[in-house]
């Protein structure tokens, strides 16, 4: 019994883990981002009030949002959950994902961006649009350099589902393979740009002209900005989850065995806040590219992973 | 007078004597027939001037008609060529054949005043929106300010860019960040801009009508809050137009403690700036770090003259604020703390390639068109202009203590904020200086009133470059006319050429780069 109902267990845990974990990564991201400039924060807990202000404020539409502009925010929501529900964030034991394997993952991102990307240019004003254009330009760089890094580690692992690619790589001992090392060069480069990070987009600005994630949904008020933003912090998350699954799934809870998970959560913990802490030392000695300079920024990505491929291929 | 100067007033007047208006201070000024207005223009372009500003004045009520002014300057020569205009004749020759920069200026003047430069090339309205009727012109005497306007319907005609793949970004007036109101228009392909159209005049408040009703106490006052982050050098320049014309002489104290303000001013405000230029390529660790350096001398402002801006502490005839022994070392002890945080952060600034890689070659006016479009202060310094007030119309303590003004030839983003940083370090130079020599004495001289007819001009170059002020004393011995010509008036068309072939996520950088003044230009 016992047995049966542990990876539905696993399964509800995880979703909600995504749920109010990435909120926090974020608010933690934000609090150090504060102290790096010499700025009180407003602390790890500020993402949740926002969310829930959002929530309770009014929602207006333009007078001429189609059904996509009204429908994007739930299918977007949708898909990153759903998202969150395929990837191991705390344990490989997951009964989901079985259904879906790294490219369908990839997918699943690719609906959530198109459908933002249509009701960024639905009301018809000029931010929207070019909000998406630009969206476009950079996921259609960053795709299939995600693909490709992403493969590098399940020929290494020898398949392209995520649990299994975790649970082989913690099972074997530790070797330190160029491969993987080219593939996470290309995998952070490309986190960075898919999540409107620095330096490929700035979250902080308030500059219309120059946005490109925060252009799209320019227009949004209310429950829609309110799960938007929220589908944004989960994306950031999860990708972070896909990056330690991928890389360094060290501690995570393995099959069966429900004794792992505290110290698979310490570990989590651990990691989301190393890389809280890589993602503002980042973004703190950088400044943001000029946009022409993304294609650059992209097609090292996908350089770097084809070196990660051909060097599996060559030494390993 | 010189020889030359002599000279061209002779060709322009077309007499064999030299005859200048003596009524006007503070320049050589002289009057010539409405025909030879622009005759004069072509003179003085050719002798190497040029066009600081232009504008009308209602002369009513010395029972002529309207007259229009032009200020040209070269080196420290400041000319002002005056043509009345006979009642009934709303026009005169226009100015931009000869100098590009003329063409917002006359705008104005017909947009206000409702004199019409003939054969100007665009006779749209400025400042003065369309949803005024078209007849009510508020500069003119038998317009009471308290009249309530209509709004009428009417709609302002944008350039238009037609081809395949050309848009339209319209931004503004209301941005996202605070800042003042104004309204781009770009058309562009794809992400390149082909051009961009700036709409300003929202916060047209009626300044220059309300200096005409005000004593001239309150006008100081008013003077400080044309511009509220160029305060100092504002009230300044008024003191200075309007001491010009009474003959009042400002103590030396307060002539000191004038510099030293209008210094300490162009710190707090360039240092500002340059952490806001780095803010808008989301480098925001130099943007705070340089908004606690301000922050830092806004608060010794605070503590030493009583005000973080230092509003009103220009008075007619002198200050208002002195500065104690103790208030010298503080100043003295804040510029070694800021000084000394300041270079380690310029270092940042240099030593950050993704930061420079922003800067340089972005937002490009060329020495040719800034000379062209006349601009003033840091734009024209870092694009090739050798023009500072300081220099060229030095009033003491300048005199003594002569500023290092820089010059860049670039034009882009970094020269803009690279002229930016090196005022900031020559300003904690005369400051320091300044303060070790500080005279002693009264605060202030005794202001009298001008006599009738009497006006002063003034030039005072603050933080943003050349602030113009031209008052007119009324014969009831108030104030007939005040013009202000801020910076911004000159510069904001510099902006549209400078962005030119850029790309759009790039102009809120050039424009921060350039920071004009929307309340100085809108008046």
């Amino acid at each position: 019994m016992t047995k049966d109902i542990y990876p539905i267990l696993i399964e509800s845990l995880q979703v909600v883990t995504v749920l109010v974990a990435s909120p926090l990564l974020v608010g933690w991201i934000r609090v150090l981002k504060c102290w790096s400039q010499g700025r009180s924060s407003a602390g790890v807990f500020q993402p949740f009030r926002d969310i829930s202000k959002l929530f309770i404020k009014e929602t207006v539409l333009a007078e001429n949002a189609s059904w996509i502009f009204r429908a994007t925010p739930y299918i977007v929501f949708g898909a990153t959950v759903m998202a969150g529900a395929i990837i191991p964030v705390i344990s490989v034991d997951l009964p989901l994902s079985a259904t879906a394997d790294i490219i369908a993952l990839v997918a699943l991102f690719a609906i959530a961006r198109f459908f933002l990307a249509l009701a960024g240019m639905d009301i018809g004003t000029a931010f929207g649009g070019m909000g998406s254009s630009r969206e476009m330009m950079v996921s259609s760089l960053a795709e299939p350099a995600m693909l490709m890094s992403i493969f590098t580690v399940s020929l290494v692992n020898s398949s392209t589902s995520l649990s299994q690619m975790a649970l082989v790589l913690t099972s074997n001992p530790i070797v330190l393979r160029p491969s993987l090392a080219f593939a996470l060069l290309a995998f952070v480069l490309i986190a960075l740009a898919e999540n409107g990070r620095i330096p490929v987009d700035n979250p902080a600005t308030h500059l219309e002209l120059t946005m490109i994630h925060e252009a799209m949904i320019l227009e949004y008020s209310g429950r829609h900005l309110a799960l938007l933003e929220w589908a944004n912090m989960m994306k950031l998350f999860l990708f972070a989850a896909i990056g330690i699954a991928c890389f360094f799934p060290w501690g995570i809870a393995l099959k069966d065995n429900i004794g792992m998970l505290p110290a698979a959560f310490i570990l989590l913990a651990f990691k989301l806040a190393l890389i809280g802490v890589f993602i503002v030392v980042a973004e703190t000695v950088l400044a943001k590219m000029r946009i022409f300079r993304v294609p650059e920024f992209l097609g090292s990505a996908f350089l770097f992973a084809t070196l990660g491929m051909l060097s599996y291929f060559i030494l390993e | 007078m010189n020889g030359k100067i002599q000279n061209l007033i002779r060709d322009i007047t077309g007499k064999g004597a030299v005859s200048t208006d003596a009524s006007v201070k503070g320049a050589i000024a002289c009057e010539v027939e409405k025909t030879a207005f622009s005759q004069a223009a072509r003179i003085l372009k050719e002798a190497g001037f040029r066009l600081m500003a232009e504008w009308a004045s209602d002369e009513t009520f010395f029972g002529r008609g309207y007259a229009v002014y032009a200020a040209y300057n070269d080196g420290s020569d400041y000319l002002v060529i005056k043509s009345a205009l006979p009642p009934g004749e709303p026009s005169f020759p226009t100015l931009t054949r000869h100098f590009q920069g003329a063409y917002r200026l006359e705008r104005q003047i017909d947009s206000l005043f409702g004199l019409t430069p003939a054969g100007h090339p665009d006779l749209r309205p400025w400042i003065k929106h369309e949803d005024w009727p078209a007849e009510a012109y508020p500069l003119r005497k038998s317009f009471a300010a308290s009249t309530a306007m209509p709004r009428v319907e009417r709609e302002y005609k944008w350039a238009k860019a037609s081809g395949e793949g050309v848009f339209e970004i319209p931004v503004g007036p209301v941005h996202a960040g605070i800042i003042e109101p104004g309204h781009f228009r770009f058309q562009a392909v794809g992400e390149d801009i082909i051009n961009l159209e700036t709409r300003l005049g929202y916060v047209h408040k009626g300044i220059e009508k309300r200096f005409e009703s005000l004593s001239w106490d309150e006008a100081a006052r008013l003077s400080g809050r044309v511009s509220g982050d160029s305060t100092v050098a504002h009230a300044v320049a008024f003191c200075m137009a309007a001491e010009e014309a009474s003959g009042c002489v400002p103590t030396d104290r307060a002539r000191y403690l004038r510099a030293v303000m209008i210094e300490r001013e162009r710190i707090a405000n360039h240092l500002g700036d340059i952490g806001a230029i780095c803010n808008d390529t989301a480098f925001a660790f130099l943007h705070y770090q340089f908004s606690i350096l301000r922050e830092k001398v806004l608060r010794t402002n605070l503590r030493i003259f009583g005000h973080r801006l230092m509003m009103d502490r220009v008075v007619l005839g002198g200050v208002s604020a002195d500065i104690t022994g103790e208030g010298v070392a503080a100043v003295l002890a804040e510029l070694n703390e800021v000084s000394g945080e300041f270079e380690r952060l310029v270092r940042i600034y240099e030593d950050s390639p993704s930061l420079e890689d922003r800067v340089f070659g972005t937002g490009v006016l060329t020495p040719e068109a800034a000379n062209a479009l006349g601009v003033v202060g840091f734009v024209a310094r870092s694009s090739g202009q050798k023009l500072d007030a300081r220099l060229q119309n030095p009033f003491p303590p300048y005199d003594r203590f002569v500023p290092r003004v820089p010059l860049l030839r670039s034009g882009d983003v970094h020269a803009r904020a690279w002229v930016r940083i090196e005022e900031v370090r020559d300003s904690f130079r005369l400051v320091k200086e300044m303060l070790g020599e500080l005279p002693g004495g009264p605060l202030a001289s005794e202001w009298v009133r001008p006599l009738p007819e009497q006006s002063g001009f003034s030039v005072v170059e603050g933080w943003r470059g050349e602030i113009v002020y031209w008052v007119q004393c009324a014969p009831d011995r108030g104030i007939n006319r005040c013009m202000v010509r801020d910076p911004s008036s000159m510069n904001w068309l510099a902006l549209e050429q400078a962005v030119r072939g850029n790309i759009v996520p790039d102009f809120p950088l050039c424009n921060k780069s350039f920071n004009q003044s929307y309340s100085g230009h809108d008046l």
